[in-house]
């Protein structure tokens, strides 16, 4: 037999140590965290606490960039250093304490200075899976930005300001094939029976005069038949206005013979089911109909199998993508449940191999190995391919010279006191402030703030403006909490911001889940926090 | 030239500068941080997923007095997120280790570990913290913890609770990329019990509200605990919101969350804040049951008319006044020693008070079900001329002001 190249084995003591997380992106998951390493621009607390997440959860390898010493104020506001750490190299103590809660996890650190190393050398961020870059400013994110796309290299942005702060990712492109929504609905074709599975359902007989027959009829065999007789006196199409739904649902209601067949109370409450268009999604659509979709010698695995679904759909898919071919649980005799199920499994069975051959055909054609993306993938990408996701992120340097206007405006709109535009501009807006006066507004001991504050408030408009929308100015108690920020960097935003971007380093590696789009900007007055896309 | 530096250099930012977007009553300054120090005292309940974060997360957050409870072992399960615990300490307390492992990292801070069921602590010990921060798995358990908290809470003659009374929480849970974190100042926002319907029917188990040492019900006999699906990141996002709404709560410097956020990271990332209104008549947090009495009745008269209450229904009652226990059922020792109470006017064994308010603990009717239910009422006792028959003295109920039956 060959073995499944994508069920890693992992040990006894390590299954049990990471069940709780292997319930949620499973043995392959964790396999994909476990190859993966990370480097981390300066590591006070937002840092900190986003590598913490990661090496708990036993990723690969950890290297820690920052060339500071701890200080007596960080003591209040990283875990990951203490009192007789004070004057140590940051990075270094940093890395022993994180090293301490998984001897699983590889941990380096830099000494160095992240801005400078951006500067001096852009090459040593190639050999990382992905770069956790926080408390950047502007132009180091612009430049490290440039620097990974060119490396192919993954990167996440947290920076922990005050009450606020952001989380971005830059990728050019993530595409994703298992997305586990949190609810989709089953592929049953109910309203749109292959060949097979109508047959089958023809030798079923809904007028049977055996009670206990009749009460043994699974769900899906009941509303392939009703679906049916709906579209054959409705000229082909489903049930769509609340009215047409109702009366398709008493339809499926008058077939009961006795109130107590849980079969019919199952088909009335997946009527929704017939409901459901036929074919594709729009957003399967827009993904076939991508200009990825044109594969070459370079094209990724996923775009290969992108274009081997596009011909499936429009071939032997007769506008279906692949069925899943697996089935729920439903009232029903064993006999006809397992005559269902072998159905369902031998559709997908075939579907599957069709696209393989499909697969194989086109990277013959582009001049690649014919067998070089595995069955077990092609299997994985069938049974997810109505769930197919592919996100693109601006590169930094766009957004920031070239924002959507549009978006701008309707965000700028809001009036708001806390809006995350607000927040945005002013994330800008400090890092301005420090470029001229060597400090960010409030960076200070002391209370008065009134000097930094309106200096801060003649800097929001202006990169506003630079932005392309003039005439908006900020409220001004948000420019005046921004000074009182002063560059704080609290605790507990720093673990709300780094915890939210571990979470997304997990989404990115696993290539599980959907990570986030635009740039999430923490709200930490009133949890009003939102994600711009720019 | 640059001052020494503070530890708390950048939590001073937020203390000692006035702001714009700040909580009513907000004084900055040395005294506010000083005291945050000195007195405030926050009990974190559990030293799981959750509490690791909430203690190290409050710890680095201006508090230096710190409590909490946990009666489980650590497990090696917990290693992938409890990120205080090491192989080593597999089967030791949580709540010790807990404690101890923050203590050792950040100087100055007091943390007092409780390796005990939260049932088995007497009412008063929760009465001595300023703010309660949840990090629970259960329903149950935070049912409980709810039902303490908000015992605690005094109403006034207009039914407004006299704000002295009023004991906060903050109240966290995650199941996978989900959570949510939610403030819950009884009195002024709903409690618990206020939004009990956002849990399925199904999940909320019979909620086993005792509150009596001694009594053999447990919150965590015989339920077959969950597994639940548990990450690192949820547990530090969910931690930090509710630690930062907690230094909110007890020091103004920013809005607080109203009052229900959740948060949502594995399609996207998605948060929202909710707000809840409250039960006006919510049997927990609400101004109570207010029952008039002549100062005549005896405490078993009292027990026997809770059965037939039509918003009590409750059998077989225990009755607690403040720290005193006037009767309990069970155990048998008790139950003996207080049996002569029963013949005794109600009004004396308060100690011949106008108004207070008991605790009934028993079991109660709901639902067609029979549950263990722990409620307030508002005892007020009527002048000794009162007109009312006693066997139907249950006059007004909640606002409603009802005239006697």
């Amino acid at each position: 037999m060959e073995r499944d190249e994508q069920e890693p084995t992992m040990s006894e003591p390590t299954k049990t140590k990471y069940d709780r997380q292997l319930r949620i992106w499973g043995e392959v998951g964790q396999a994909a965290l476990e190859n993966a390493s990370i480097c981390l621009l300066n590591c006070g607390p937002t840092g900190s606490e986003a590598l913490k997440n990661l090496v708990l959860g036993g990723i690969g390898s950890i290297t820690v960039v920052d060339g500071s010493k701890v200080e007596i104020g960080d003591l209040g506001n990283n875990f990951m250093v203490d009192k007789k750490s004070v004057g140590e190299s940051k990075a270094k103590t940093v890395c022993a304490f994180l090293q301490e809660l998984n001897d699983a996890v590889r941990a380096h650190f830099v000494e160095e200075n992240p801005d400078s190393l951006i500067l001096t050398d852009p090459s040593f961020f190639s050999q990382f899976t992905l770069v956790i870059a926080t408390q950047l400013v502007e132009d180091s994110m612009v430049k490290l930005d440039r620097i990974c796309r060119e490396a192919n290299v993954m990167l996440v942005f947290a920076r922990s300001y005050g009450l606020t702060g952001l989380v971005r990712i830059s990728v050019k492109e993530h595409t994703i094939i298992d997305s586990k929504p949190d609810h989709f609905l089953d592929d049953l074709r109910l309203n749109n029976p292959w060949p097979e599975l109508k047959r089958f359902v023809e030798t079923i007989d809904l007028k049977t005069p055996d009670p206990i027959a009749h009460k043994h009829i699974p769900y899906v065999v009941i509303l392939v038949k009703m679906a049916d007789e709906w579209a054959k006196t409705h000229s082909s199409h489903l049930p769509s206005t609340r009215e047409e739904k109702r009366e398709f649902k008493d339809l499926v209601k008058s077939k009961m013979v006795s109130m107590d067949e849980d079969n019919y109370k199952e088909a009335v409450e997946a009527t929704f089911k017939v409901f459901a268009p036929r074919g594709i999604s729009k957003e399967i659509q827009e993904i076939i109909d991508d200009r990825y979709a044109e594969v070459g010698s370079n094209s990724s695995a996923f775009w290969v199998m992108v274009a081997a679904l596009k011909e499936f759909i429009s071939n032997e898919g007769d506008g279906e993508a692949p069925l899943e071919g697996s089935m729920p649980d439903m009232t029903s005799s064993t006999e006809h449940y397992i005559n269902l199920q072998k159905i369902y499994h031998t559709k997908a069975e075939d579907d599957c191999l069709s696209m393989e051959q499909r697969v194989k055909d086109i990277l013959a054609k582009v001049g690649r190995d014919p067998s070089s993306i595995s069955k077990q993938t092609i299997k994985s990408f069938c049974k997810n391919a109505r769930k197919l996701k592919v996100c693109r992120y601006r590169m930094i340097e766009d957004e920031f010279s070239n924002p959507s206007v549009t978006e701008l405006q309707k965000c700028l709109a809001s009036q708001d006191y806390s809006s995350a535009i607000g927040f945005y501009i002013l994330l800008r807006a400090v890092d301005r402030f420090a470029a001229t006066y060597n400090k960010s507004p409030g960076q200070f001991d002391g209370g008065d703030i009134e000097e930094d504050a309106s200096r801060l408030r003649t800097i929001a408009p202006s990169v506003i403006n630079e932005m392309g929308c003039d005439g908006y100015e900020l409220p001004e108690e948000l420019c005046n909490e921004m000074c009182r920020f002063g560059a704080a960097e609290l605790h507990v935003v720093a673990a709300f911001i780094g915890g939210i971007a571990s979470q997304e380093v997990i989404k990115l590696i696993t290539k599980q889940f959907v990570p986030m789009l635009g740039t999430f900007v923490f709200n930490g007055i009133d949890h009003n926090s939102q994600s711009l896309t720019l | 030239m640059d001052a020494p530096q503070s530890k708390s250099r950048d939590l001073d930012k937020l203390l000692l500068r006035s702001g714009n977007l700040v909580g009513p009553g907000f004084f900055p300054g040395t005294d506010l941080r000083d005291d945050i120090r000195e007195y405030v005292r926050v009990l974190v309940v559990g030293a799981g997923g959750l509490g690791c974060e909430l203690l190290k997360d409050l710890a680095l957050s201006g508090f230096r007095n710190l409590d909490v409870i946990d009666m489980d072992r650590i497990e090696v399960t917990n290693l992938n997120r409890q990120f205080l615990f090491r192989l080593e300490d597999v089967g030791k307390p949580k709540a010790e280790v807990a404690a101890k492992r923050v203590m050792e990292r950040v100087s100055g801070v007091e943390i007092k570990p409780h390796f005990s069921r939260i049932e088995d602590k007497e009412l008063d010990f929760y009465n001595d913290f300023n703010i309660i921060a949840l990090g629970l798995d259960s329903i149950e358990a935070r049912r409980y913890i709810n039902g303490v908290a908000c015992g605690f809470l005094e109403y006034d003659e207009d039914d407004n609770p006299r704000s002295e009374t009023i004991k906060p929480m903050v109240d966290g849970g995650t199941e996978g990329f989900k959570g949510h974190a939610r403030v819950i100042v009884p009195g002024v926002t709903p409690c618990f019990e206020c939004t009990i319907w956002l849990f399925p029917p199904q999940a909320i188990k019979r909620a086993e509200l005792f509150g009596i040492p001694g009594v053999t019900y447990s919150l965590t006999q015989g339920v077959v605990k969950n597994i639940i699906p548990a990450i690192a990141s949820t547990n530090a996002i969910i931690s930090a919101a509710c630690a930062l709404e907690t230094l909110k709560i007890v020091s103004g410097c920013s809005k607080t969350l109203a009052n229900y956020l959740t948060y949502n990271g594995g399609e996207g990332l998605h948060t929202k804040v909710t707000e809840f209104e409250r039960d006006k008549e919510c049997l927990v947090c609400g101004p109570g049951i207010l029952i008039e009495l002549d100062t005549s009745i005896t405490l078993q008269k009292f027990i026997d008319m809770l059965e037939e209450h039509p918003k009590l229904l409750l059998s077989n009652a225990s009755v607690k006044h403040g720290k005193d226990s006037l009767y309990m059922q069970a155990p048998p020792v008790l139950e003996e020693m207080h049996r002569p109470n029963l013949s005794k006017p109600l009004y004396d064994l308060m100690g011949r008070v106008e108004k207070d308010t008991v605790h009934v603990f028993g079991t109660a009717l709901k639902n067609e079900e029979k549950q263990s239910s722990l409620t307030k009422l508002r005892v007020v006792f009527k002048e000794v001329d009162g007109v009312a028959d006693m066997d139907t003295a249950i006059l007004r109920v909640n606002s409603k002001r009802k005239t006697p039956l």
